[in-house]
């Protein structure tokens, strides 16, 4: 998947988590990604993190943190 | 086989009972000496039916109301002047009616010696004979002659004959009507019983037929004057032939075949409504499908697809014989079977070697039985070794499993369909019943004209808005895109002009969360007047429609893909998840949240675990507890990691770490969005298996094609809108060879799995085995109770017409915040207009089925409907070609100028693959499930000459890819 398309979808998440009542968006974008996402899109995710993260909203960022602490 | 045998009990009574079944308090009455009780407001001659005497009638049916005009139908009555018709008579408490006399019968004969004086007496050669109740009512009325001759040289006084003897006109006989592809309207036997007319009204609602003229010049009329049948208002339903009793309106395939000699009762293989038919059969020839009047829900209505759209199955173009190629741009070659699957086979568990386990994957059928997607699941689970499934509810209701699984706890529609009798206000959303879920239109437009109130929410003027007999009391036309926003403000005025049902929230939700959803929505940003600017719907009249749902009694919601097709699909599902639990319309008959479901098994096709994250029943592969179920019943480890979904497959594709699908039954390349992607993940791929009938656009880019069978060929069970089970019924052996789950068990065992099904009913004992909400189903139980709504188990063994009554599956309700956020497809300079696109009566999804019959008469081709407005400032006329044309792609197609569309909309449908609608539309989709953004791609429209260089190439690709090899000697 180009990683635009991957940006794009992992914000997607992370805009609706963000207007959830609560504190724990990212754990929130965490588990659905998990859920939801193949584990190559989220081996993919990660390396865009590890890259730098370009163009990924912060609660993405750090619902990758919570994903690797989870795994 | 047990599956030809039909239980004699009172669902397989099919006697004709005369007039509808009332409900009130029992009143007993005395019927030719017997003693009868039946509910207040039955009639005479219903009471007559359930004692077991049958009323002689020829205008009277049990699905029209009572007309009271043939005169047959008279008895006695003690104490009662003269001799009342027995329809039109509602029953008294200690009545005593005579049903025969002396007197009765002789009137009854002068009655019928009336009527056949005016028909022709050409019963042997008449398509009815034997299937005629004008002939059965001759014979029990005992008439043997008939006295009324034209008078010697004058004029004939009759309208069956076209000359008299003396050669001259006959002016009052009328030529048959031979317009309609699939029946006749022959004037010349019509005995002006107005049972078509009245079908049309109160069956169908469409007001298509009328009698014209008066007395003698009585004369049943399409349309107006001038109009044939085909070019008047009607649908070709099938409900003015079914009422016919006699042969003036007669199934043209009976005329050419002969009446049938047994029959089959099975499902419609079309829409989501999952309407039950007789078919009715000679030998293993089909003669006609009819409305099965116990199918419980279609309750004896059909639309033109289900009663007539079944030519597809002999289709020229259906493929018999299995075929391969090593490459694409091959011509295919036909092999026998062992061959194709060992091919298929070899390549699979080569790719696997070489690219690994999850290289491969499947696609299950939302056609096909929940049998064999059961199967189609458990290939790839079970032998591939992978969750790589999915199915195409991922392209339309994906997000309602997400949405009502959030709020409720499950992922499906909580009524029957029968509830619709019990609503007061509706609110169809996204939906165009009338054209997608026809049977249930019919239904939800008798509820309206009985009273009860519309609401649509559309951009588009739906035939629901207004046509005969019923209109909207609110059509609100949002811009499209706009769902969450009008959702978020009709809760809002609920909210604070304090309309909600509060007892029902504090007792059946989370009182917190409702908390925290009354203060978001109670924000004046979402506001009706807020929001109008952006949503294009006046407030004023949102605040009334909202006002109307919450406090109008019984309200039900019904929604369709205009839901779900967007970028916040799954949102909007919860926005409506939250205006039913707001205003406590869950739990009860006549209330509910309703997804209307495109295609015959899409229900079905989800619970049986298509989705890539879940297995059967709705579990995450994530649970242990559930693997551990499946690890149990099939041996094997699965793999608890989600899998790829439609579009993650196509793109893992491209990426090259996805090579290898196999497709039952759906044409991915025609229906999916962004054509050129899809073609690009398809031609990266190096083993593509489609499973189907025809060679489908996708399998253009296929490898091996498996031909599949038709629903009349197998047994099996589909599953329709309302979660009913409904049992599919081999009527015909497969003309491929093989059933559909027998092919899929081929190609396991072709790869080593050791499968040993004999009968689907043995694959629907693993289901009930495996799923809780199946555990109570089997073959026996479908077969005694006709149908059953999961969940059917030991809390519910006779199955759930409603769920939800006292508590919601996942405990509480939960209501979520639903904050609109604009999709990112946006209207520009370059793209100023908005395209929608849905579908037409008279063809379903790609097309590949009702092309393919003789529905093509009435939409040969796809139109651009756009509003006078937009075309005149771009120079379009009427018929014109245009180029329609996306940031994604253009296409080109025929205008039609309608303000059906608002200003800055327009809007096709998608049943022709030389369109290419999916070429426009955009990879966008909904942010939990991927479904994509049909429903909202901006777009340009301007004047052409004809079809793109793309649409072109791509015909010419088509018939390349499909060259078949001639078999060798």
């Amino acid at each position: 998947m180009s990683p635009e398309k991957m940006v794009y979808m992992a914000n997607q998440i992370a805009t609706f988590f963000k207007t959830q009542p609560g504190e724990d968006v990212a754990a929130r974008v965490a588990a659905h990604i998990h859920d939801f996402w193949e584990p190559r899109m989220r081996d993919q995710l990660c390396a865009h993190v590890d890259a730098g993260g370009a163009g990924l909203d912060p609660a993405v960022i750090a619902a990758v943190a919570e994903l690797r602490a989870g795994a | 086989m047990k599956d030809f045998i039909i239980p004699w009990n009172e669902r397989s009574d099919e006697r004709d009972m005369g007039t509808p079944a009332k409900e009130g308090k029992p009143v007993t009455l005395t019927i030719d000496g017997f003693e009868i009780t039946v509910p207040e407001g039955t009639s005479v001659m219903r009471a007559a039916a359930e004692a077991g005497i049958q009323v002689p009638k020829l205008c009277a049916s049990d699905n029209l109301e009572a007309f009271g005009s043939c005169r047959l139908c008279a008895v006695e009555i003690e104490g009662r002047r003269g001799l009342p018709a027995s329809c039109t008579t509602p029953v008294a408490p200690g009545m005593v009616v005579q049903t025969q006399n002396e007197k009765l019968r002789k009137l009854r004969r002068g009655v019928m010696e009336l009527y056949i004086s005016d028909h022709p007496l050409d019963c042997l050669t008449c398509a009815a004979n034997g299937d005629c109740e004008l002939q059965d009512m001759a014979g029990a009325v005992g008439l043997r002659d008939v006295r009324y001759k034209a008078p010697e040289g004058a004029g004939l006084a009759n309208h069956f004959e076209a000359r008299d003897t003396s050669g001259q006109v006959n002016p009052e006989w009328l030529p048959k009507d031979d317009s309609n592809p699939y029946f006749s309207y022959d004037p010349s036997k019509c005995i002006v019983c107005n049972r078509c007319v009245r079908a049309c009204e109160e069956v169908q609602g469409t007001f298509a037929l009328t009698i014209e003229g008066r007395g003698f010049d009585s004369r049943v009329s399409a349309g107006g004057a001038g109009d044939d049948f085909l070019a008047s208002d009607c649908v070709s339903c099938g409900a003015c032939v079914q009422a016919c009793p006699t042969a003036t309106l007669q199934e043209k395939s009976v005329i050419e075949l002969g009446t049938p000699e047994r029959s089959v009762i099975t499902t419609c293989a079309y829409c989501g409504v999952g309407c039950s038919f007789k078919a009715e059969m000679q030998g293993d020839q089909l003669v006609r499908m009819v409305p099965y009047k116990h199918g419980k829900a279609n309750r004896g209505h059909s639309c033109v697809k289900g009663r007539f759209a079944y030519g597809y199955a002999t289709h020229k173009d259906r493929i018999l014989n299995p075929m391969i190629r090593e490459t694409i741009d091959e011509p295919w070659r036909e092999v026998s079977w062992d061959e194709a699957l060992s091919f298929a086979a070899t390549k699979l568990r080569g790719l696997q070697e070489v690219h690994g386990r999850r290289s491969i994957g499947v696609i299950t059928s939302s056609r096909c039985t929940n049998e064999e997607t059961f199967l189609v699941q458990k290939l790839t689970r079970a032998v591939f070794g992978n969750n790589n499934t999915d199915t195409c509810a991922r392209v339309c209701h994906s997000p309602t499993g997400y949405g009502l699984g959030q709020a409720f706890g499950t992922s499906a529609g909580t009524q029957d369909f029968d509830s619709v009798e019990k609503t007061d206000v509706v609110v169809v959303i996204g939906a165009n019943p009338t054209d997608g879920h026809p049977v249930f239109g019919s239904r939800l437009k008798k509820r309206l004209r009985e009273g009860a109130k519309l609401i649509v929410i559309d951009p588009r003027r739906i035939d629901l808005v207004k046509s005969a007999h019923i209109q909207a009391a609110h059509h609100l036309a949002l811009k499209p895109g706009t769902n969450v926003a009008v959702l978020t403000a009709l809760s809002h005025v609920i909210v604070t002009e304090g309309l909600m049902d509060e007892a029902f929230i504090r007792e059946r939700c989370d009182w917190d969360e409702f908390q925290d959803y009354a203060e978001f929505v109670s924000d004046p940003r979402h506001s009706p007047e807020a929001t109008e600017a952006l949503t294009g719907v006046p407030a004023a009249e949102l605040r009334a429609a909202a006002r109307l749902f919450a406090t109008g009694g019984n309200g039900a919601i019904y929604y369709g893909l205009g839901v779900t097709e967007h970028s916040q699909g799954s949102t909007s599902v919860m926005g409506i998840a939250n205006l039913a639990m707001l205003t406590g319309n869950l739990g009860r008959p006549g209330v509910g949240v309703n997804p209307l479901r495109g295609q015959n098994n899409v229900q079905g096709s989800c619970d049986m675990g298509s989705f890539p994250h879940e297995l059967p029943g709705y579990r995450h592969v994530k649970l242990p507890e559930v693997r551990e179920i499946f690890e149990q019943a099939w041996g094997v480890e699965i793999d608890p990691e989600p899998g790829l979904r439609i579009n993650n497959m196509l793109d893992a594709a491209v990426d090259g770490s996805f090579k290898g699908l196999y497709i039952q039954g759906e044409d991915i390349l025609q229906s999916d969005p962004d054509t050129k992607h899809v073609a690009a993940g398809l031609a990266a791929m190096e083993c593509v298996i489609v499973h189907d009938l025809f060679l489908n656009e996708t399998a253009n880019y296929a490898h091996v094609f498996l031909p599949g069978s038709t629903f009349l060929e197998k047994d099996g069970t589909f599953t329709n809108a309302e979660r009913r089970i409904n049992r599919v019924r081999k009527v015909m052996a497969p003309r491929n060879g093989y059933a559909d789950w027998e092919v899929t068990q081929l190609l396991a065992n072709a790869m080593g799995a050791g499968w040993n099904y004999t009968h689907p009913a043995q694959i629907m004992e693993e289901i009930a085995a495996t799923t809780p909400s199946f555990a109570g189903v089997d073959y026996a139980l479908l077969e005694e109770k006709g149908s059953v709504q999961w969940p059917c188990n030991e809390a519910h063994p006779e199955g759930t017409p409603v769920m939800h009554v006292d508590g919601f599956v996942r405990g509480k309700g939960r209501f979520i915040v639903t904050e609109y956020v604009a999709t990112d497809e946006k209207t520009g300079p370059r793209f100023p207009l908005l395209l929608t696109t849905g579908r037409i009566l008279s063809q379903y999804n790609v097309g590949a089925q009702t092309r393919r019959t003789e529905n093509v008469v009435w939409h040969e081709r796809d139109l651009l409907e756009i509003h006078p407005h937009d075309a005149e400032q771009r120079g379009i006329k009427d018929g014109d070609w245009v180029r329609l044309a996306s940031r994604t792609g253009e296409t080109t197609l025929i205008a039609k100028l309608t303000d059906r569309v608002s200003p800055g909309v327009v809007y096709t449908t998608f049943h022709h693959p030389d369109t290419q609608a999916n070429v426009i539309t955009t990879d966008f989709s909904d942010w939990a499930t991927n479904c994509p953004e049909y429903k909202v791609t901006a777009v340009q429209v301007g004047p052409s000459n004809g079809p793109t260089d793309w649409q072109e190439e791509y015909a010419a690709r088509t018939e390349r890819a499909r060259r078949i090899l001639p078999a060798a000697e």
